[in-house]
């Protein structure tokens, strides 16, 4: 088998002592950072990547270290979600409906193993799902032209766009921030620059790095400080943590299909964790018979979407590997890292660099046992955490994000445009338009036009070039559909609430 | 009315985005598409997403008050102010003023914010400068001779 070939090219990589040094570490630091309310996968991630640099880490431990980090973080983002109410990130807000309920009433140690289990479970299963489909979809991937490759973009942003947004034009909007900033500076096909009115500095573009990090840490602290004091959460004591062996047993099919169903809305470019958490949560409560406790802490309620949310994380792996098509915010980050270490995430990696991807599975799944240990039996270690308060917590992100930008590009200008950036998130955010969006749009603005343009070379300006081909259709019409779907099923959709 | 507004500049920027694209010059020998295509086809669907926006605005945010305004303002003084000073005042100094800046604004306890400040400046020079290896000045380079 091919698979266990790759498999074991995959663990001599990732056994090396410094290789699973890097992932212990990712995956403590990970925890933490999703357990602290505001800080999730994608900022997390985003203030560390320029670290990884100054570090002077090779393409295999920088992926290693930066997917640890990213599983931990999903992993982490429960235990304030179960606490304190307050979700650790995006994605583990479904596991407030039951989850603090649950804590409220006493068990907040079951509640934390549980979910602990539960994401276990989701992302183990989720990895073992990557490995069987990314080095399937690599090989249709190799079908790919210029017209299929655009096709894809317009299906990505369309899908963030539509199902992933509560307004379709806001969201369109955000793609179009980002694809005009990508327009800047020198155009690859033609060397002529464009749109930066002179300005010596904006010849090269605008490093994505610099937008991350402005969009998603600096215009947090803005945020933050905002929002200072109203905050005031009342947190749940944890007691002794022992394992709720009868709610393990009484959830283990629930855990499963939420896995299924996340890992399917992770594999959606686009569309990412939060939908993942949200359907499979969605799914559990309409197909149980007694659903009446939903929302005051049914213990299906916090495996499903726990489950599903860490199965989505593994399953945005998928197109980002294979197709260099994020499927999140975080994998956009992750993206970002790659593009930067000169690795072309598609099908050639699988080929070329087989150490850089089955070095990174066999550590996400080395991963997922040490998550286990750090987030069941020292999961009270982590609750501490939640405790450091935001006027230490957030000078530390900015001062961070700060020198880490500094160390990479050494210009001024470019922490300006990082203070612009946050400014420009935290905008954003008020007007309810997202900023991920944004971030594709930078990264993969310039692989779209040159595309497209390569699409009319061949096709000598023909533009039925672009539906020529079957895949290409399909494409399409999977866009469309993605981008019309929330007109169609609006209402139905509808978020549910806390029942106290 | 935020959204309206917002839709009217995006609109009016777009419009300039499309005016700066027909600027851009073609060369002799461009591809049949040319640099002017994309960016003109990504300034039309964003004035077609503010004409939306006019149209059919959400909501109303919530808009902070003018006190809460005027901290984030101060904030970004000081981060532009810490973006100008990292070379000429060092990295010691201007990080602690800046990390002093960020924590009095979320919680406003002088002595804690200075606190944090300080020892964030000290720990982040010492993991900086010798765990990652970077070229840090502690000091003003005056004053380093």
């Amino acid at each position: 088998m091919d698979i266990f070939a790759n498999l074991a090219i995959g663990f001599d990589v990732a056994l090396s002592p410094f290789t699973l040094a890097l992932a212990i570490a990712g995956c403590i630091l990970g925890t933490m950072i999703g357990s602290l309310p505001g800080l999730g996968p994608s900022n997390g991630v985003a203030i560390l990547i320029p670290l990884t640099f100054s570090f002077g880490l090779d393409a295999t431990q920088a992926l290693v270290l930066m997917t640890s980090v990213y599983y931990g973080a999903m992993y982490g983002g429960r235990i304030s979600s179960i606490l304190l109410n307050i979700p650790g990130d995006e994605p583990a807000m479904m596991t407030c409906l039951d989850g603090y309920p649950m804590a409220k009433a006493g068990r907040a140690g079951d509640a934390l193993v549980l979910s602990g289990v539960a994401s276990f479970v989701g992302a183990l299963l989720a990895t073992i799902g990557l490995m069987l489909l990314a080095p399937l979809l690599a090989r249709v991937a190799y079908q790919f032209g210029p017209a299929e490759y655009f096709a894809l973009y317009m299906l990505a942003f369309a899908t963030l766009g539509g199902i992933g947004s509560n307004n379709q034009a806001k969201a369109a909007l955000a793609v179009c921030i980002g694809l005009g900033i990508a327009t800047i500076g020198v155009d690859a096909s033609t060397g002529m620059t464009r749109f930066t009115g002179d300005n010596m500095h904006l010849f090269d573009g605008i490093d994505f790095l610099v937008a991350i990090v402005g969009l998603f840490a600096v215009s947090e602290v803005l945020v933050f400080i905002e929002s200072h004091g109203k905050d005031s959460a009342i947190g749940v004591k944890l007691e002794k943590v022992r394992i709720p062996w009868a709610d393990i047993a009484r959830t283990k099919w629930t855990m499963l299909k939420a896995t299924v169903i996340g890992f399917i809305a992770g594999l959606l470019p686009g569309a990412g964790a939060s939908l993942g958490s949200f359907l499979a949560y969605m799914q559990e409560k309409s197909s149980v018979r007694d659903n009446s406790q939903f929302g005051k802490g049914d213990p299906r309620g916090i495996a499903a979407p726990e489950a599903g949310n860490n199965a989505a994380a593994g399953g945005a792996l998928v197109p980002m590997l294979t197709l260099g098509v994020p499927g999140s915010g975080t994998t956009a980050v992750l993206l970002a890292l790659l593009m930067t270490l000169n690795i072309t995430p598609g099908p050639t990696l699988f080929n070329d660099r087989p150490e850089v991807v089955w070095g990174l599975i066999a550590s996400l799944l080395i991963a997922n046992v040490v998550l286990l240990v750090l987030n069941v039996p020292m999961v009270k270690m982590f609750s501490r955490v939640l405790q450091v308060s935001p006027a230490i917590l957030l000078p530390g992100v900015t001062l961070v994000a700060f020198v880490g930008i500094y160390s990479l590009t050494g210009s001024y200008f470019d922490l300006l445009l990082m203070i612009g950036f946050g400014v420009l998130g935290y905008l954003l955010r008020k007007m309810d338009i997202p900023s991920v969006p944004v971030i594709l749009g930078i990264l993969l603005g310039g692989h779209m036009e040159v595309n497209l343009r390569r699409a009319m070379v061949l096709s000598d300006g023909d533009w039925t070039y672009l539906f020529s081909s079957n895949i290409s259709v399909g494409l399409w019409i999977a866009a469309v559909l993605g981008f019309l779907a929330p007109f169609i099923f609006r209402g139905k959709l509808k978020p549910p609430t806390q029942s106290s | 009315m935020t959204d309206r507004i917002t839709g009217l500049i995006v609109v009016v920027l777009a419009l300039a985005y499309f005016a700066g694209a027909t600027q851009l010059q073609e060369p002799f020998f461009s591809d049949p598409l040319g640099p002017k295509a994309f960016p003109m086809m990504i300034a039309s669907v964003a004035v077609i997403c503010g004409l939306v926006m006019i149209m059919k605005p959400d909501q109303e945010p919530e808009w902070p008050g003018l006190t809460t305004f005027m901290h984030i303002g101060f904030a970004v003084v000081a981060l532009v102010f810490y973006a100008y000073t990292l070379k000429p005042l060092g990295f010691l100094v201007s990080t602690a003023i800046a990390g002093t800046a960020v924590s009095y604004l979320i919680e406003a306890r002088a002595k804690n914010a200075v606190v944090t400040g300080v020892l964030f400046s000290g720990a982040l020079f010492l993991i900086f400068k010798f765990i990652f290896g970077l070229s840090l000045f502690a000091l003003p380079r005056w004053l380093m001779g």
